[in-house]
């Protein structure tokens, strides 16, 4: 069965691990909470009993709902991190965020060209960058955010696109930023830009497309569609593999 | 960091290591594929769809005597939101030629080619943000035939014989056929597919794949297409009107029989609105999360199967709907990400599932049903699964031996989401192999369309995971991505063509007065309020002091919101 026995079943059969029934107490929201030490933040908050609608998303870290602020007792520092994947820890105080506010600015891309005169046309706010690197220590992701937003400056597309490619756009960044750049909303058109105009044009592919246009294998396909169960099965198990 | 005890497994599935590099490296499949007798033996054992309970009879609708799978006919067989004399249609909230129901990428595809080859304006409704979908969780590909080896035709094949010959022709005919063009107009909205040096389009094998054709955006196609989807549709707010956080819970009939919107519902104010539309998508994606047999899911937070009872409600045929498809790999260690998709393309790229022993005990690239059916079968019947500490069992998916087979580096830059998200719990995939079993992954089945994404009532479309017909019983790799994109474009098309000649009747949802009569027609007893919205993971003890009836107990769903409306409406004596 893919899913876990209760955790009192899992203890009491042989493989037993002291961690499963520990508990610690985090703050949800400021409430103090007991949950399993194994509990992911996401986790926590659901088992004290709070139906989230706003915070969470894929719940596997691809989509940055679920941008969560935290400080440790004692501790100063604020921290950052996504719920789903992030595990608690005795003392997190958590905060939620909903939405982070950002505009995004509407373009025609088959208008702009992939250089700094797209970022000049559209998110100018990347040249206030400080270079504190505030975003890339609250980058839950491990971002070089910094560093990508220096090389919007310089219009440097292809460099923009690689060091944000696994941005999950949670917005932490931009609520941290003292020069309040909308960070990943610089890395989404960049990342376009490159698609559109600097990734290198297949060769075959406009070749297919355009003999699909042409009816070229209408007559492959009719023969396929007419074959009955067993002549089609027979085909296929016959088939060569590359 | 894995725990001590599986150090003797993790030992052998280095010894056996080099011994299986070598026929990794062989052009030889490293382990027998199975004939059409194996193959059905092992579903017929192991797949968790062939087990007693897993179908039953559907006691009402359309498809009333089919065999479901229990839990979908547990929850067509349930009760609406709404009384139909509870909603005002003669003044609709808003009105609109198109009406998309879903944010993900079939739904962000139908608005934005009804926008360009119609002129047509939309309102896409989607329950959580726009992009909260499977579709931004894709990992390893997408299908296409472009490489000069392959042609669209061969992908047809692959794909019907995947799903035993059971696909509807046309469908399969309309996925393979469109993907070429599909390649071509993400690119030009610009996704970042891999590419070689040359500019030709990487392609990788994927399970059932007799030439390499899965395209790929490193592991994460899934955000890069989904981003730029979501990016181009906020590009015509003129055009495209998003309404966050307010899904549909039923759909709008004219007094003809047409669909003519829907009623949806704000998750923030718990209003309703009516949405009167000349034409309506239903793009809302799978059924994941409703943990079908108990299993953990690969899905998003809003995968309940939302379409499928809006649809079933107003008459739609379901098609396949007896059958789910479970990712071979799923992750079983750690507790914290039990479940998680493992992408295939790890075994496209020479990855191999080994057993406690580390001996191959399958073909790495069987269709997802029959890898998944002897995953199970190992762990069950052959005694080659290793025991999490919480109780989960799994195997092995050797990771590391594809950077022997394909050069260093190659995990930490194809699989950097993955490497990633196991450094989180200091397990480092280019060194360690991963615990997986079969997770809940996708809806094979459901509302019947045909190649014009029509379903049998007229100006309803059905577009992507909530569309069923396209894969049979069983869906290849790399066909989910390429499914939403041509068919999010063809409802597009074609329910931009017919939004732009039809003129409605009169509203009506008269419809749900029928299927409470059915109901109880059928003397079906049942506390169940759909569509679900959203499951609730409050533990038991929480449940019970929340009130949440024990009947809906069969389902994970009833969240707090809807469980205490319906004990309104419950408590007014109308149920």
């Amino acid at each position: 069965m893919g899913i876990a026995k209760s955790a009192s079943a899992a203890a009491s059969g042989g493989l037993s691990d002291p961690a499963i029934d520990r508990k610690v107490t985090v703050y949800v929201m400021g409430k103090a909470c007991e949950v399993p030490a194994t509990a992911t933040i996401m986790g926590a908050i659901e088992y004290a009993g709070h139906q989230i609608i706003r915070g969470a998303g894929c719940r596997e870290g691809y989509c940055g709902a679920c941008a969560t602020i935290y400080r440790m007792s004692g501790d100063y520092k604020i921290r950052t991190g996504l719920a789903c994947t992030t595990m608690v820890e005795e003392g997190m105080v958590l905060a939620q965020i909903p939405s982070v506010p950002a505009e995004k600015v509407v373009y025609d891309i088959e208008k702009l060209k992939p250089n700094v005169s797209a970022v000049q046309q559209t998110y100018p706010v990347v040249f206030r960058c400080v270079a504190c690197n505030t975003c890339t220590r609250s980058c839950p992701q491990d971002i070089r955010v910094m560093d990508y937003v220096q090389a919007a400056k310089r219009g440097d597309i292809a460099a923009i696109t690689e060091l944000s490619y696994y941005c999950v756009a949670c917005g932490l960044c931009m609520l941290r930023c003292p020069a309040e750049i909308t960070q990943p909303l610089v890395a989404t058109l960049a990342k376009r830009l490159y698609g559109r105009y600097l990734s290198k044009n297949s060769p075959e592919l406009a070749v297919r497309v355009g003999a699909v246009a042409d009816g070229r294998y209408d007559a492959e396909y009719a023969e396929l569609m007419a074959l009955g169960r067993s002549a089609l099965s027979d085909r296929y198990y016959a088939r060569d593999t590359e | 960091m894995y725990p001590e005890y599986m150090a003797e497994s993790l030992r052998k599935v280095v010894e056996t290591r080099a011994r299986r590099v070598e026929l990794g490296k062989k052009p030889a499949p490293v382990y027998a594929p199975m004939n059409a007798d194996e193959r059905s033996a092992v579903l017929d054992g192991f797949h968790p769809d062939f087990k007693a309970d897993a179908r039953r009879s559907v006691r009402i609708g359309p498809n009333r005597g089919e065999i479901l799978t229990t839990e979908v006919a547990d929850l067509l067989e349930s009760h609406s939101w709404l009384r139909t004399e509870q909603v005002d249609l003669s003044h609709p909230d808003i009105e609109t030629d198109l009406l998309v129901i879903g944010g993900g990428g079939a739904g962000c595809s139908a608005a934005l080619v009804a926008m360009k080859e119609h002129g047509i304006r939309s309102v896409i409704a989607t329950k959580l943000r726009i992009g909260d979908a499977n579709s931004m969780m894709s990992e390893g590909g997408m299908q296409a035939a472009v490489s000069r080896t392959d042609s669209p035709p061969r992908h047809y094949l692959d794909a019907i014989g995947g799903g035993h010959f059971e696909n509807k022709p046309e469908l399969v005919r309309a996925l393979t056929e469109d993907a070429p063009a599909v390649v071509q107009w993400l690119e030009k909205l610009g996704v970042v597919w891999d590419k070689e040096s040359d500019g030709s389009l990487q392609v990788l094998h994927g399970g059932g794949t007799s030439r390499k054709r899965m395209l790929s955006c490193r592991d994460h196609i899934g955000a890069m297409i989904m981003r730029t989807l979501m990016d181009e549709v906020r590009n015509h707010p003129d055009m495209i009107n998003v309404k966050e956080f307010m899904p549909a819970v039923e759909l709008i009939l004219d007094d003809a029989g047409r669909c003519a919107g829907a009623v949806l519902y704000s998750m923030d104010s718990e209003e309703f609105f009516v949405v009167k539309a000349k034409a309506t998508v239903i793009a809302t994606g799978g059924f994941g999360r409703l943990h079908i047999r108990g299993f953990d899911t690969t899905n998003h937070y809003g995968a309940t199967g939302d379409g499928l009872v809006m649809a079933y409600r107003a008459g739609a045929k379901l098609l396949y709907m007896d059958s789910v498809q479970y990712h071979p790999t799923g992750a079983a260690f750690p507790e914290q990400i039990a479940g998680f998709l493992i992408t295939e393309k790890v075994r496209g790229a020479g990855g191999q599932p080994v057993n406690k022993d580390g001996e191959l005990f399958v073909f790495p690239r069987e269709p997802r049903d029959i890898e998944a059916s002897a995953i199970i079968r190992e762990c069950q019947q052959n005694g080659g699964g290793i025991e999490t500490p919480s109780g989960r069992v799994g195997v092995w998916l050797d990771v590391p031996i594809i950077d022997q087979l394909n050069g260093e580096g190659y995990i930490v830059h194809q699989f950097a989401a993955h490497h990633h998200q196991f450094m989180k719990y200091k397990i480092d995939i280019t060194k360690e192999p991963i615990l997986i079993y079969p997770s809940l992954h996708y809806q094979n089945g459901g509302v019947e369309i045909n190649a014009h994404c029509e379903t049998n009532i007229p100006g309803l479309y059905v577009a992507g995971e909530a569309s069923g017909g396209v894969h049979g019983r069983n869906r290849l790799m790399g066909n989910s991505v390429l499914d939403y994109n041509v068919f999010g474009q063809r409802a597009g098309r074609y329910a931009g063509q017919y939004a732009s000649g039809v003129t409605l009747g009169s509203l009506t949802l008269s419809h749900l007065n029928r299927h409470e009569q059915e109901l109880a027609e059928a003397t079906v007893q049942t506390s169940l309020v759909t569509p679900i919205l959203l499951p609730s993971y409050a533990p038991e003890a929480v449940k019970k002091r929340q009130l949440m009836r024990h009947h809906a107990q069969s389902l994970p769903g009833a969240s707090v919101l809807h469980n205490r409306l319906h004990e309104e409406s419950r408590r007014s004596g109308s149920l």
